[in-house]
């Protein structure tokens, strides 16, 4: 019973004809007694021998045999140990991307033992990025070394770290006397701790900031069509929202679209989303215009309660068409995943995308409002209605022109934010107090005052929620933006001029 | 908004010009004025007391003893899902007059009169919490969410909610002060049209996050309900509900007549002259700053008193009632019935919450494309509402 041959690895041993592993261990994975087992599994990453991962992988599913031909059964401790010895033996991978997650899993869990394995990968680690990594590790493995040297050398190679466990554990070492009597080295501890302290403040400080600018980017999105149409034609479009819920959807449909018919191209629906949900919200706020809207014109008040009704028609109509319950917009590919900007905070690939594709959306405004005549006209109206009308701006044709484009920037607004917020009948509802709010401190029909204020109210509504929670944070917004209407009634950029009022 | 064709003729300006009277300051009272209790009651015409006995006959006397005289099975017998959406429905009406002083007359649309409405509801509620006393789900000292959240003690803001007039005292005052705060300062930065209404539906907003945390301490997402009684009496028995029922319809119609009183008043024709032309107002003398926050704290109140009569007879009061589509809903009863009149906003209100009882039963997918189509066909064809159709079918002068 005891004596016991494996099989499977027999054959595996003359196949690849190679007589690297201990035919010995191999045997003792298969013993009675978990102690040893585990020995064996120790010794096996130790080993650092690629074979070693195959074996161990079937030990830990159960299909490898004994020399009877039985299953080898074990139990959640040798597992376990299992898990962290294919890490270790990872480490020695050929593939880079296995190394960089076999270290990253290793520096959840260091014991000391492993010290020379890791002394080992760093040797034979070409990459400059995953040598880092287990030059951390192997500082932690080495910082209860015996010998100070050796200590000192990992207190100080610790100082490159990002991460906050690494930043108490420095700490702790510095205050814990009786575990290091070396002052030296307890003092090269705590200079390593403030560094490490910095570190991760500054990571906080990008994290909050990105976070913000893209919460900001997706506000410029939603408010720069609102600023347009409040500027040109003085009224709220309640169903602004809802007409980022159109982009959203049209983003949805061209997905539904590319699987169906174009499978091998579903990475690039995105891109064709962009112009189909701008002519989507587009025509349906220029019908809007045209049948509502323009009725209302002079009844600012009265236009406020119709577009009301007009986003719950549009709200009911897409449960209608596409059910209640949200429905799933992917990523394409290219867009996921993140860039690691340090190890303990990761940029999402899609919020750049967006702060990337607000930034371009804008300056096409910009070029629009600014190098083109029908942009003179729009701003011309903006500024002074009368005026514009008798020196023959044809302002009724601006009207809706301005109407369409404001809802067309509101759908290039949904597709954006079909890539990172969930696509549903009443995504748009929340939008609209939000988009108001960066109108009113930006200054009406003015671009640079809307941008500066969707930055700089996502970059502060960010920064609130890290003290307070979103809730106070949302309020505490609220507050600031009644207040500062109070010191600048015109916004931060007031247009200059006379004006009349009423 | 059409041209109302008002005279001002008889306006007096503020300031030295009527120093001539012999009397500082009494430029606003005039020498034989009868006592404000007598104008209050003849501001109103015949025909509207009549109108008023009316329904004070059948909301006082008749359904009341219909409900508790005529046994159940007699085809006579008035159900106590009528009297609790009776009550229901004016209580609405209350807040829709309300909403008709500022909209209909001072030309101030605010879209977060669901806040006043529910801080009412929410004074009125902590009473009624207190008063299940010890019938609770876990039979403690503390409203059961408070026990669920583990807290050992009231809050400082739960402090005195036993008392019952405490409570009416707060339903009174919270609501017209919170209203007199943020007015205070919209109104003195001359926030007004569109800004405003906005910003109205922002404070309505934020509050609505605030009240569904759970840290807030009222009851969080699921708000007040499971109410016991009202000082000691059950609270679903007839003779409570038919009480609260007869309080609801007594306070709308003291609502309409207080309407009637303020808008027939010198104070509510500089109202209607800030609504149509506000810099003229201005001009002549006027600071609209007090007569809009006047009207404007005015009406929070009356929502809050409706508010606080609205939810013993439903039984709950969640945040929900706070949201914008809420809030925008009281406005469409307005525009439905006919602003600037105080029958309109009593119609619409009914007409309304009738209609979507009725759908939200019948066809529940198609009551929102009802809702909207009714927002979009209201302002673009029926600007004064059924009132303004029904005077315009009649002929007769709007």
């Amino acid at each position: 019973m005891k004596h016991v041959l494996v099989a499977l690895i027999l054959a595996c041993l003359t196949l690849c004809a190679s007589a690297a592993l201990d035919p010995l261990l191999v045997r003792q994975l298969a013993a009675e007694d978990s102690d040893e087992k585990i020995a064996a599994i120790e010794a096996l990453a130790k080993s650092g021998d690629p074979e070693a991962v195959a074996i161990l992988k079937q030990l830990d599913e159960g299909t490898l045999k004994d020399e009877q031909g039985e299953d080898i059964t074990i139990n959640n401790r040798v597992r376990g140990k299992i898990a962290e010895a294919m890490a270790a033996l990872r480490l020695f991978d050929p593939d880079k991307g296995a190394r960089l997650v076999a270290v990253k899993e290793l520096l959840a869990n260091i014991d000391p033992g492993m010290a020379p394995m890791l002394a080992k990968a760093r040797e034979h680690e070409g990459e400059p990025s995953i040598k880092a990594l287990l030059d951390q590790a192997y500082a932690l493995a080495t910082i209860r070394a015996a010998d100070p040297a050796a200590r000192l050398a990992a207190v100080k190679a610790l100082a490159t770290s990002g991460d906050a466990n690494v930043r108490t554990l420095l700490l702790d070492y510095y205050w814990n006397k009786t575990a290091e009597p070396d002052l030296a080295i307890r003092r090269a501890a705590f200079a390593s701790y403030l560094e490490v302290q910095q570190r991760i403040e500054i990571a906080d400080l990008v994290g909050k900031v990105f976070s913000g600018l893209s919460l900001g980017s997706i506000l410029l999105l939603a408010a720069l069509g609102l600023a347009i149409t409040y500027g040109v034609m003085g009224v709220i479009n309640m169903a602004h929202g809802e007409l980022l819920m159109i982009g959203a959807y049209a983003t949805y449909a061209m997905q539904g679209l590319f699987r169906a018919h174009l499978p091998g191209y579903v990475d690039w629906y995105v891109l064709a989303a962009v112009p189909v949900a701008f002519f989507a919200a587009a025509t349906v706020g220029i019908l809007l215009e045209r049948t509502v809207i323009r009725r209302l014109y002079g009844r600012p008040l009265e236009t406020l309660l119709a577009t009301w009704g007009l986003s719950l028609i549009l709200i009911q109509a897409a449960r209608v068409f596409f059910g209640a319950q949200n429905v799933e917009v992917a990523n394409p590919t290219w867009m996921s995943g993140g860039i690691e900007v340090l190890p303990s905070i990761v940029l999402p690939l899609n919020r750049i995308v967006i702060i990337g594709f607000s930034l371009f959306v804008l300056s096409l405004v910009w070029v629009l409002m600014n190098k083109t005549r029908v942009g003179l006209f729009v701003r011309a109206v903006t500024q002074n209605r009368p005026m514009a009308g008798c020196v023959g701006v044809p302002t009724s044709r601006v009207d809706t022109l301005a109407f369409g484009l404001g809802a067309g920037i509101a759908g290039l607004g949904g597709v954006a934010l079909s890539q990172i917020a969930n696509v549903g009948p009443d995504m748009g509802q929340g939008y609209i107090v939000d988009s108001f709010l960066v109108v009113v401190v930006g200054g009406v029909g003015q671009l640079a005052g809307a941008v500066w204020a969707a930055l700089g109210l996502g970059v502060i509504a960010k920064f609130l929620e890290g003290w307070t929670g979103a809730v106070i944070a949302k309020i505490a917004v609220l507050v600031f933006v009644i207040i500062f209407i109070q010191k600048r009634p015109q916004g931060i950029f007031a247009l200059k001029g006379r004006f009349v009022e009423n | 908004m059409a041209p109302h064709a008002r005279k001002f003729g008889s306006l007096p300006p503020t300031g030295g010009a009527h120093v001539s009277l012999g009397r500082p300051g009494g430029d606003m009272t005039m020498p034989n004025r009868a006592p404000f209790i007598i104008r209050f009651f003849t501001a109103m015409p015949k025909t509207g007391w009549l109108g008023l006995s009316a329904f004070a006959a059948l909301a006082l006397v008749l359904l009341p003893a219909l409900h508790l005289l005529v046994p159940e099975g007699n085809p006579l017998h008035v159900s106590g899902y009528v009297i609790t959406v009776g009550g229901k429905i004016m209580c609405y009406a209350i807040v829709a007059v309300a909403m008709d002083l500022i909209w209909g007359y001072a030309g101030i649309l605010s879209l977060g009169h669901g806040l006043f409405f529910a801080l009412g509801g929410y004074c009125f509620g902590q009473y009624l919490m207190r008063q299940i006393g010890h019938d609770g789900a876990y039979h403690a000292d503390l409203p059961d969410f408070m026990v669920f959240l583990d807290w050992k003690s009231l809050p400082w803001y739960w402090v005195g909610s036993d008392s019952f007039a405490f409570a009416l005292i707060k339903v009174l005052v919270l609501p017209a002060l919170v209203a007199l705060i943020f007015g205070f300062f919209a109104f003195r930065s001359r926030i007004k049209g569109v800004y405003f209404s906005i910003i109205t539906q922002a404070l309505t907003f934020a509050a609505m996050l605030l009240f569904f945390r759970n840290e807030t301490g009222f009851g969080g997402n699921n708000g007040f309900t499971d109410f016991k009684r009202i000082l000691g009496y059950g609270i679903t028995t007839p003779g409570m509900r038919v009480t609260l029922f007869g309080l609801s319809a007594v306070a709308l119609m003291l609502t309409l007549l207080l309407g009637r009183y303020l808008t027939t008043s010198k104070f509510g024709r500089v109202l209607t002259a800030i609504r149509d032309a506000e810099s003229r107002v201005m001009f002549i003398g006027y600071n609209p700053l007090h007569y809009k926050l006047a009207i404007w704290t005015l009406s929070a109140m009356l929502c809050g008193i409706a508010g606080a009569l609205y939810v013993p007879q439903v039984g709950i009061i969640n945040p929900g009632e706070m949201s914008a589509a809420n809030s925008i809903e009281i406005a469409i009863w307005v525009a439905v019935g006919g602003r600037a009149t105080l029958i309109g906003p009593v119609i619409g209100a009914a007409v309304v919450n009738l209609s979507k009882s009725f759908f939200t039963q019948a066809f529940p997918d198609y009551w929102l494309f009802f809702l909207g189509a009714l927002f979009v066909a209201v302002t673009l064809w029926l600007p004064d509402g059924v009132v303004g159709l029904w005077r315009k079918l009649r002929g007769s002068k709007a």
